[in-house]
Formats: C-alpha cells, structure tokens, sequence
C-alpha cells in the first residue's frame, strides 16, 4: 500500500510540477510564439488593407494555402478523437497518459483550423452573413455546423473526463498559487469531491460522449472534402473523397500526436508515463493508417486513370512529372511509404524513429492537402493556358502564425490544465500493480459500471 | 471500457455488489440515475448548440435580395426567359477588325469591369481537324446552377427570368462558386482595381455590378435591366458581324440587332449545342458551331488582339493582377 501511494503521489507531482515552477525556457518559447504571431498579425493586416491581391490566389486558382492548412488542422483534430474515443472503446489501456493531450491537440487543431478560413475570405467583416443567410443546400454551411458541433462536442469531451484532475488541482494547490488559478480550478471542477454517485455519473458521461464524438469527427471531415468532392472539377470528382480525408485526417492526427508527445515528455520529465511503448503503439497505428492511405490512393488513381477522361492526363501530368511532381512524390514515398518501412526495421523501432517518421507524415499531409486543393483547380476548365499558383510571404507568413497559435495555445494549456490523466493512469497503475483492496473505495464502482456500458 | 477489465482483475465482493444493478437500494439508485441522465442530456444539449443561429435565420428567410427588378413580362404576362445565342460561324475574334474582340470590350466599358476581368471571354480552341475557332463565352446561366448550388450566403441565385446573378452587398467571399464553376466564368475582387471615377456614383444592384466591391465576386450579369428597358445588351450591341443574338425562350424570340429570328427554329435548324452538356448545367447560352467561316475566316490564322481595359490611366494608385 505504502508503495502505491508513494506511486501515486509521484504522479500527481508530476502532473503538478508544470503549474508549480515555470522555467526561463518556458517564457523564451512563449515570447518566441508570440513573435511568430505578431509577425502573422503583420501579414494578415497587410491582407486586410490591400485585399486577397497580397496571396498568389488568382480567379483561375482561387484557394490555395489558406484552405489547405484549414484542411490539414481539421485533419490533425482528429487525434483526440482517435485516442480518447476510438481507443477508450476498444479498451486500449496503454492510451490513458497520452489521452488528455491528444484532447488537448483536437480543441486546439479546431481553433486554428476554423481562423484559416477567416483568413481566407474575401470579406471577414461578413461572416455572420453564414448565420443571417445561410443556406442548409451549401458544403460550406455543413462545415459550419460540424465544425462547431465537433469544437463543441470536444471541448465538453476535454472537460469531462478532466474534472476529477481539476478537483486534484483545486485541493493540491489551495492558497498555494494566485488567485485567479484558485477561482479556475474551484469553478472547473463544479463540487467534484469523488463520491460513488460522482464517479458512477461521470462514468456515464464519458461513456455518452465518446459514443457521440465519433461520428461527430467522421462527419466532420467527410464535409470537408465535400466542400471540395461537391464541386465539377476533375480530380475532385469522386465519392472515396470522404472516407479518404477521414483516414487521412486521423493519419496526420497520430503523427501530430506523437510529436506533441515527444516534446512535452522531454519538457516536463514524463517519461515514466509516456514510455517508449506509447511512440511504438502509435507509431504502429501510424503506418496501419499508412497502408489504408496508399490502398485509398491507388484506388482513386486507378479508376481515374485507366479511362483518362478529360482532364486525367493534364492532371496526372502535374502530379507525378510536371507542377507538383516532387511534392506528390515525397507524399507517397516520404509520407506513406516511410512511415511502414520505419515501423517494420529492428533499428528504426524506437522513440526516435517514430518520431522521425511523424514529422515526415506531418510535413506529407499538410503537402498532401495542398496538392489536392491547387492541383484540382490548376486543371484548365476551358481554352486558356494553366494557371500557377505560389504562396506569397503573407500566406507563409500566416502558416507560421498559425502553427505558432497552435502550439502557443498547447504550452498554455500545460500550464493551466493537467497535462496528465490522473485519475485514469492511477486507475490503470494501482490495477498493473494489483495491490487489492486497499483504498480504492470509489473508484471500483465507477469501472464497474462504466464498464457495464461499455460491453 | 476499460474500467471493466481493472474491476474483475480486483474481484473484490464489496465491488461485486454494486455491479448488480437489481440488488442496489432502489432511492439513492434513482438519484443517481436521474443525475447521470441530466449529464447525458446535457451533453446532447450543448452539442447541437450551433444549430440555434440557422433557425434565427429561417425566421428572416423571406428578406429580398437588394436591388433585383420585377421581372419582364410578355404581353400575355408569362415571365420572360432570357436567352444568348452565339453564331460561331460568324465570329473571327475581331481579326478583321483588328481589334481586341468588341462584345468584350463593350462589356468592361459598359460595367466599369475592373482589369483583368472579361465577363464575356474570346476563347480560341483547337479544332479537332487542325486550326482554331473562337467562343465568345460569357457567364451561362445555367438552369441548374452549381453556383448557387453552392453559395453558403445566397448572395448568388437564380432569378424568375432564368438569370444568375450575385448581390456583392451579401458575398462573403469564400470563393466556392468560382471552384465550382465549370465554366471559369466567376472573377473575383482580389484587390482595389482601378476603375474611373465616375463609376463610383453609380446606384449599385446586382443586376448592374457598378461600383465594384472589394473581396467579392463578379462576373456577367446578362443585363436584364437593359433588356427590360428596351435595349440589348453591351457584348450584342457591339458585335461587328452580328454573331451575338439575345432574346426571350418564352416568346420564342432572338435578335442580334438586326435580324430577328425564331428562337427554337434557329436552334433546331443550325444545330444548336450548349457547352458541356454532359454535366447536366442546362445553360441559357446557346452556341451554333463553327468557326467564322460565314465571315470568311480561315481556319488556320490563329490568335486575336488582347483585351485591354482603358482604366490605368485613370487611376494613380491602383493595382492590378493577372488571372
């Protein structure tokens, strides 16, 4: 017993360690971001004085960077979803240290993703015109509501399951930190004090939840590609569409899971919690959602290609010699093929390779998105010569700034908010450690009824 | 869940309890069940929050679109349906004018439009046997739009004349209509173009784009107010060879300012074809095939004079762009 409390104790220090001390290094970071930031804010005030006439975006390809990070932060919040909802069904147990983060990345991906198409319209002083005016027939309407429904549903699916951790937060650290970070965790954590009744409701929520979240998500970015699958333009003109950015969008979501990983283990010394076995597990699932990609890809290519109806030609031309010939090809190489190779070789099959292979998907999926929205308007329509398209530095700029607010908003976050499920690891520890029946009144109710739902 | 499997592994009696549901204590039981029911629901609550503005919206559903005219009337009172007609047989792309082609000109003078954008577009297409044919091409105004089809705002839509027009007072510029476009017939306001001052003073209606807007798009309106009032439009006014017929599918008639003719008669008689008919757009221009041999053009002389849009001058500080 002495040794599972001495165990727990040192998990709730961990979870605690970042809120208690904050290092140079942290403010070096966050002041860092924010210059990336401002250096965003420059850009997109330069955009709003001169107007969309400042991007390489022109009439004949009129969507460009903007709408493929808008598409790849849709995409990367789909992490959380994987994680706390895909694998909290299967009963994945390895996955509770790495949960609260990989939640964390969804809410976070959705912000970003939802403030590239602002950025990318015509007229932002306008958007309300979507609530005023909006028509249920538009793909961009269908966004509208399932992005908000999923930023919603996750914020809720963030805050649930964390409300025991907040009630920790609130206990461990009364009249021990400042004022305001007292009032949070008392109003976060709503009079959580851990009875049966308690554990048992907040069971039952979780259970609802991540029900719910999973359709949510796939429905999410099956309209995404609709908004791109609902129009006639060639290379979009296919109903794998949906199902291809969801396998997708989960993919990059695990590659940007294990990078978050990897830094906030090192950052914040997690490293008996987030062990090696979470970068080989993920990294497995990883060059799974590979393989379901390349199958997704040579299904779309073969059925285009083999009848090359108008168009098929001058796109596959673009693709794979042409235009976007080296970038499509270290999307299939480097982003689908690399991430199997790494998980299939002895000497690859560690934290670093996983990683390393991460970054590859992450870069390969922000450059697959960007090839499918530029390539699919660069095929010419009618008698004129193609069109090119190149980012500008204020769209560079902004795709900094955007990746800055993302892991601005992560490094706040992990200062407020437990980096680490406490709750639920101590459930899984104490359970691997099997010291039965000693001061686990509550909790056992919980699991059990919780686990009465879930079969 | 996971909890399930940690639970058995402990066994514990106290714990085997509570797993069965019939044997716990009927009043604490309801509490609780009542508690977990309301976090449930509120979850199913919150979810669907978003949804509240879209039903805000449906109650001011019927607010008009500004600026649009009643619609033109036969005299029997049927709407009027408009209706283009181009005789490729008899368009050279003004190389015997030598001159940028005229119907594109007239256009960007008539409507102020902003360089680089020509509502109605020359294109010059290979012909399957060798050499060139040019397609006036302005916006088709297709029965089954997927513009509108696609527009998150109705800022554009279909009018009772069988028009589509856009109301640059409601885009927000999300630019889906101009991916959607089949035909590249959608121009958007990258910038402040140049355009003369005096189209500054202009009453602005969608059926009239005059002055532009920054951030929204534009493109060809068919002039339903010009026609309303009597007059043809700008492109068929200035065609030197009379290639461009505009007139009302109801009344079954055409005119290209000098001729006037049956409009399904015309098409039936010369083979009328639509561009692209395969998607299943429905157009409202029809073209007859050709390649301005009617006005003794050759094939094999390819190439026309560029647009020019004759604002720069006019406007110090202005930018421009390239499509």
């Amino acid at each position: 017993m002495a040794a599972v409390s001495a165990w727990r104790g040192r998990l709730e220090e961990t979870a605690l360690a970042p809120i208690r001390r904050t290092g140079l290094r942290y403010w070096a970071l966050v002041a860092f971001l924010l210059a990336v930031l401002g250096w965003g804010a420059y850009a997109y005030w330069t955009q709003l004085r001169d107007g969309l006439v400042v991007t390489g975006m022109r009439d004949r390809i009129s969507w460009g960077l903007y709408i493929a990070t808008f598409v790849f932060f849709i995409g990367i919040s789909h992490a959380g979803t994987l994680i706390s909802a895909i694998l909290r069904v299967s009963q994945a147990r390895w996955r509770t240290p790495v949960t609260r983060m990989a939640e964390f990345i969804t809410v976070v991906a959705l912000v970003c993703g939802a403030s590239f198409v602002i950025i990318d319209l015509g007229r932002p002083d306008r958007v309300l015109n979507v609530f005023a005016y909006g028509r249920w027939q538009s793909p961009i309407i269908w966004d509208v509501l399932a992005i908000t429904t999923y930023l919603t549903a996750s914020i809720t699916y963030l805050f649930v399951p964390m409300i025991p951790d907040l009630a920790l937060f609130r206990d461990r650290l009364a009249g021990r930190t400042s004022r305001w970070r007292g009032w949070l965790y008392r109003a976060l954590a709503i009079g959580w004090d851990g009875t049966a009744a308690q554990w048992r409701s907040l069971g039952s929520a979780i259970g609802v939840l991540m029900i719910l979240i999973i359709p949510i998500a796939v429905s999410v970015h099956t309209v995404v590609s609709w908004i791109f699958a609902m129009t006639m333009r060639v290379p979009w003109n296919s109903a794998l569409f949906g199902a291809f950015f969801v396998a997708g969008a989960i993919f990059s979501g695990i590659a940007i899971l294990i990078i978050v990983m990897a830094i906030l283990r090192r950052g914040y010394h997690l490293d008996e919690y987030v062990t090696e076995k979470h970068f080989l597990y993920l990294g497995y699932l990883m060059a799974a959602f590979a393989a379901i990609m390349i199958y997704a890809n040579i299904s779309e290519l073969v059925t285009h290609g083999y009848k090359m109806e108008e168009g098929v030609e001058f796109h596959f031309r673009q693709l794979f010699l042409t235009q976007f010939g080296a970038l499509y090809w270290f999307y299939l190489l480097g982003g689908l093929v690399a991430p199997i190779v790494i998980a299939l070789l002895p000497w690859t099959r560690n934290v670093r390779g996983m990683v390393a292979a991460a970054l590859l998907v992450t870069m390969a999926m922000w450059i697959e998105r960007y090839v499918i929205v530029v390539s699919g308007l660069r095929v010419p329509l009618m008698a004129y010569p193609p069109a090119d398209y190149a980012p500008t530095w204020v769209e560079w700029s902004l795709l900094a700034a955007g990746l800055a607010l993302f892991a601005l908003l992560i490094t706040l976050f992990t200062k407020v908010f437990p980096i680490i499920a406490v709750w639920e690891v101590a459930e899984e520890g104490e359970a691997s450690t099997a010291a039965p029946g000693t001061d686990r009144r509550a909790v056992p109710e919980t699991m059990e009824l919780a686990g009465g739902t879930g079969r | 869940m996971d909890h399930d499997a940690t639970g058995r592994a402990i066994a514990e009696p106290g714990d085997r309890r509570t797993r069965e549901p019939g044997t716990a204590a009927g009043g604490p039981r309801l509490g609780r069940r009542r508690l977990l029911r309301l976090l449930g629901l509120g979850a199913l609550g919150v979810a669907p929050l978003p949804v509240l503005p879209e039903l805000i919206r449906a109650a001011g559903r019927d607010e008009p679109v500004q600026g649009t005219g009643d619609p033109a009337r036969t005299r029997d009172g049927r709407i009027r349906q408009w209706v283009m007609i181009i005789d490729l047989r008899s368009c050279d792309g003004c190389q015997s004018v030598g001159q940028p082609p005229r119907c594109t000109a007239a256009c960007i003078e008539g409507h102020f439009a902003p360089e680089p954008m020509e509502w109605i577009e020359v294109f010059e297409a290979d012909l399957p046997g060798g050499g060139t044919q040019f397609i006036p091409t302005p916006c088709q105004h297709c029965q089954n739009p997927p513009c509108v089809n696609v527009c998150p705002v109705a800022a554009t839509f279909s009018t009772p004349e069988g028009t589509v027009l856009i109301d640059q007072d409601r885009c927000i510029g999300c630019r889906i209509c101009m991916a959607s476009c089949p035909y590249d017939r959608r121009f958007f306001n990258w910038g402040d173009a140049p355009v003369p001052p005096e189209s500054l003073l202009a009453d602005y209606s969608p059926e009239h784009q005059v002055p532009v807007r920054r951030g929204t798009v534009m493109k060809c309106d068919f002039c339903p107010d010009m026609a309303r009032a009597g007059t043809l439009p700008y492109c068929i006014q200035a065609c030197p060879q009379r290639a461009l017929y505009y007139g009302d599918l109801e009344e079954d008639v055409a005119t290209n300012g000098r001729a006037l003719v049956s409009v399904s008669r015309f098409l039936a008689e010369n083979q009328a074809e639509r561009q692209k008919e395969e998607l299943g757009t429905k157009p409202r221009v029809y073209y007859i095939p050709g390649h301005g041999e009617a006005v003794g053009r050759d094939v094999f002389t390819p190439g026309r004079e560029p647009t020019e849009w004759p604002w720069m001058e006019r406007a110090a500080e202005a930018v421009t762009w390239q499509r």
